[in-house]
């Protein structure tokens, strides 16, 4: 996985952009570590599409393979990339909130 | 049967025929936008696997070998138990159009399925089409 935080961040934003993958990823962090096949088992997603979206999110950094004999890998939600995404929202939020605190005094000094 | 048996797509690639033929029916052409390793032993009756690093893996069956025109393959269907004998069949089929190639793909045998797994394999399918065919795309484009 890349070392940036913009390539970071732009690889869970684009993970995250899939309805499957969020409910995998949903999924991992209600149960915790699950099988491909346990997950094919729980949501409306075939093994197939499943085993796409793991390498995915595993090439993201969202998820890492416990080893174990085919067919028993297990996917273990992996966050520390979603710390990075939610720092590059915080920065784009503290943006926003400045015209808003303006906002807010303009229309606080007109009350 | 009231169930769709067929979903086809066709796609416009930038690339002639012979590079679109390479990419579907070469071990390293599968495994760079199919699967994540594939073996392929590229005949009529000659049999062909992908593999994921999930452990998932899927077993396909060369059917049709008309270089660069035509490739067909058979394949398990992921939710029917590893020998159950059902496989939907897959057609690819490459036209020249201009310089590119106008890729279709068609996959049959749908109707088969019991209807507890239908909806799910069915609706996969044609998204995993779409998606697959998007990385088949950009890995042309890529190289």
């Amino acid at each position: 996985m890349p070392d940036d935080i913009e390539a970071i961040a732009e690889q869970v934003f684009a993970a995250l952009a899939d309805p499957s993958r969020r409910a995998i990823l949903a999924a991992l962090a209600s149960g915790g570590p699950a099988t491909a096949t346990d997950l094919a088992a729980r949501l409306p997603i075939t093994r197939q599409a499943i085993a796409k979206h793991l390498a995915l999110l595993t090439e993201a950094g969202l998820v890492t393979a416990e080893p174990g004999e085919r067919r028993r890998v297990r996917y273990r939600l992996r966050s520390a990339p979603m710390k990075v995404a939610q720092q590059f929202l915080a920065a784009l939020a503290r943006d926003w909130d400045s015209p808003l605190d303006a906002l807010k005094e303009h229309l606080d000094r007109g009350a | 049967m009231g169930f769709p048996d067929r979903i086809e797509r066709t796609v416009e690639l930038a690339h002639p025929p012979a590079k679109v033929w390479a990419a579907l029916t070469t071990a390293e052409g599968l495994a760079a936008w199919f699967g994540e390793e594939a073996d392929i032993d590229l005949r009529p009756g000659g049999a062909a696997r992908m593999r994921w690093a999930s452990g998932y893996s899927v077993e396909m069956r060369v059917e049709r070998v008309e270089e660069p025109a035509v490739f067909g393959f058979t394949w398990q269907i992921e939710e029917l138990p590893e020998d159950d004998p059902r496989r939907t069949y897959v057609e690819f089929t490459l036209e020249p159009a201009g310089a590119g190639t106008r890729l279709k793909v068609v996959e049959t045998g749908f109707a088969q399925l019991p209807e507890d797994s239908y909806r799910k394999v069915y609706d996969g399918h044609v998204q995993g089409w779409a998606s697959e065919l998007g990385e088949l795309t950009g890995y042309l484009d890529a190289r």
